[in-house]
């Protein structure tokens, strides 16, 4: 069935398909009808699950991960300050391996205040252990959402997935969004049964102390964790596909990508933009290309790897900044590119933070100074993009 | 001699790593014993996330989910929903938790688990002090005492302010049933429990849990101790059913200076200081009393 629907309603309906028992939650914007309609649901028993409106967003994590361990599949949405607020739990659900799922509506960090899309709050939370998914569209939202249980609650993999969407572009925007059958979605994924849970009659501790001759062990199995969700995520999309007859691009979605010179790397909303800016370059001679970071946890090594042994300039355009460094996605792409044997020239484009608008103008300017870097070398490694006072016009 | 009361069987074992003497110990004993085996607990930063044992050993009898300190309260609520989706009914869910992770860093938790009216209950052991980091002052450290962060000395010297009356917080929330219990009087202990046991909603025991490293003494006091709290009225047992209080050991009112004597932590006091902490406690059991016999 086919509806007109924000990405916070999408959102709401991937969590429902997915049949979430319990959703612990605390208003944010622009987050909070997600969980509205999360809770409309279990008001109207369309959705017989548990909600549980804590007063915090550390408390939502905590709750989600308490009824995780009593073996209850559980769902959460949060945005920026309150993702922030969550980061001491965060690395307590990976560390448990409680595969959670949760949506981020992604949105920037104050001060100053802003409640606008930019990818801060999700990337300073990229080494809790959680795999973190970017999306494009509203259906992406909803089919990342079912997805994202199957991966995660494959007894290799056991670890917490963050489903992420622009806050307003994708979030309060509405498209044309299909609800895939509930039949469907139940054969696609099981019921959650975990090997192990807390239950009476069973006297064990979850979490206990342990000492630094076993505290490794415990990490090096969370890495194996995440190192077999790259194949299973590749695995459940083509299940999916086969089922629901989409898909949505593996793990670094290529557009364009086979014949071009330059190619630009992005994540997020920005990528349906690039894609229309590779059209209409292409239409003119250009050959260039988008490289959509689907996943960045796991982060697609082999495939940017591939791409970079390809192409003679890589764009990549961070919604976010490392102080001290550059954008991460930038930096990630680069360590996976530093293996091929010629290497292209890379530059990190810094844009959008705080919700500014990223233009098909500034992206077509982006793809034209890569071309010519590619050529002689960047002078500079990271350029901040349309900023006031800088020498450079974008618009 | 009567019929025992106190159930026999243990649903604590060898293997804590508790201080000799630990009061926490015999807390978590006698909760156990009122509650039974069919109990779920939740334990945050505190004492009791070490004492288990490490991994993969327990020496409790029921299953423990240990979570972050500020988070006791969201755990509860996490444990019961998840119970109550998969229609698990007779299971007794339990936040344990010290005083710093009751008093301050997991207040709003707690009070989010209580205004949520999360079918649980939730146990404070009060030590007086974050005492599995080695005794630094909490918002529960009575006035008057010594502890690493309100050191002894010319210009400050001991903690200047009072506990926080979390009893009071917690009648201020509107919940079924509050109680006090003191481990020298396990009888009260375990009627209390057993009591919070059959109660819906959410529950609260406050435990005092004296500490022989913290408080300065000597571990074959604890139980004297505990119960010198009680008869000075310096830890008075109660409890709040549906909102009223009502005392359920008048004690003898001794002098505080009794209990105050055997803890190191109090031994900078003077007599003047002795008599203020005397005042206090006055003034509070006068207080009680009068909640006892207004019905509030």
């Amino acid at each position: 069935m086919r509806e007109v629907m924000t990405g916070n309603y999408a959102s709401a309906y991937g969590a429902k398909l997915a049949r979430a028992e319990v959703i612990a939650a605390y208003p944010i914007t622009p987050q909070t009808s997600i969980v509205e309609k999360l809770a409309d649901f279990v008001a109207t028993g369309e959705l017989k699950a548990q909600f549980i409106p804590v007063e915090s967003e550390h408390s939502a994590m905590a709750a989600c991960i308490a009824a995780q361990t009593a073996g209850a599949r559980t769902y959460t949405a949060t945005s920026s300050h309150g993702l922030a607020l969550m980061h001491e739990v965060l690395t307590w659900a990976s560390g448990a391996r409680l595969p959670i799922v949760m949506t981020n509506v992604s949105r920037a960090m104050a001060p100053p205040w802003s409640v606008w899309v930019d990818h801060m709050d999700s990337i300073a939370q990229r080494d809790t252990g959680w795999l973190q998914f970017y999306c494009q569209s509203n259906q992406e939202v909803l089919d990342t959402i079912i997805m994202a249980y199957k991966v995660c609650e494959s007894s290799g993999v056991m670890l917490p997935a963050m489903v992420v969407m622009d806050a307003f572009i994708l979030s309060h925007t509405s498209e044309p969004v299909d609800i895939p059958d509930q039949a469907l979605v139940d054969s696609f994924l099981p019921p959650y049964s975990p090997d192990l849970k807390i239950e009476v009659g069973k006297p064990m501790g979850f979490g206990s102390l342990v000492k630094p001759d076993q505290y490794m062990e415990f990490r090096y199995k969370a890495m194996l964790g995440m190192k077999a969700s790259r194949d299973r995520f590749l695995r459940v999309e083509q299940e999916f596909k086969n089922i629901f007859g989409r898909e949505h691009g593996g793990l670094l979605e290529r557009y364009q990508c086979d014949d071009a010179d330059v190619v630009l790397v992005a994540a997020g909303s920005v990528a349906a933009t690039a894609k229309d800016v590779v059209d209409s370059m292409r239409a003119k001679g250009h050959r260039v290309g988008l490289a959509r970071i689907r996943s960045f946890r796991p982060f697609p090594h082999d495939e940017v790897r591939a791409l970079a042994g390809k192409v003679e300039g890589i764009a990549v355009l961070d919604r976010s900044y490392t102080f001290g460094a550059a954008g991460a996605m930038f930096t990630e792409t680069k360590a996976s590119a530093y293996s091929v044997q010629k290497r292209p020239v890379m530059k990190n484009y810094i844009a959008g933070l705080g919700g500014r608008d990223i233009t098909p103008r500034i992206l077509e300017k982006i793809f034209e100074d890569i071309q010519v870097v590619s050529k002689r070398g960047a002078e500079d490694e990271v350029e901040w993009v349309d900023v006031a006072g800088l020498p450079r016009r974008w618009r | 001699m009567g019929k025992p009361t106190i159930p026999e069987t243990e649903f604590t074992f060898p293997g804590s790593t508790g201080c000799p003497g630990c009061g926490a110990n015999l807390v978590m004993r006698y909760l156990l014993k009122g509650l039974g085996e069919r109990t779920i607990l939740s334990i945050p930063a505190c004492c009791w996330a070490v004492m288990p044992g490490y991994w993969p050993s327990t020496c409790l009898k029921v299953p423990l989910l240990y979570t972050a300190f500020e988070a006791t309260g969201a755990a509860m609520s996490g444990l019961r929903a998840a119970l109550d989706v998969k229609g698990i009914k007779d299971v007794t869910v339990v936040g344990f938790a010290g005083d710093g992770g009751t008093v301050d860093i997991g207040l709003q938790a707690m009070s989010g688990a209580a205004e949520r009216r999360t079918d649980g209950i939730y146990v404070m052991y009060d030590n007086e002090a974050y005492m599995n980091t080695g005794i630094q002052r909490s918002g529960s450290t009575p006035w008057g005492a010594w502890t690493t962060t309100t050191p002894v000395g010319s210009t400050h010297g001991f903690k200047h302010e009072a506990k926080k009356d979390i009893m009071a917080i917690m009648q201020a929330h509107r919940i079924p049933y509050a109680a006090t219990v003191s481990v020298a009087h396990p009888e009260d202990f375990i009627k209390k429990v057993a009591k919070a046991k059959e109660v819906k909603g959410f529950r609260f025991i406050h435990a005092m849990s004296p500490c022989p490293p913290g408080w300065r003494m000597n571990p074959m006091h604890v139980v004297e101790v505990a119960r010198l709290a009680v008869d000075t009225h310096a830890f008075p047992l109660y409890e709040i059913e549906s909102g009223k209080v009502r005392i359920t050991r008048k004690g003898k009112g001794a002098p505080v200076s009794e209990y105050l004597r055997f803890q190191g932590r109090f031994s900078h006091l003077t007599d003047v200081e002795i008599a203020a902490i005397q005042k206090a406690i006055d003034e509070n059991w006068q207080m009680l009393l009068a909640k006892e016999a207004s019905g509030t």
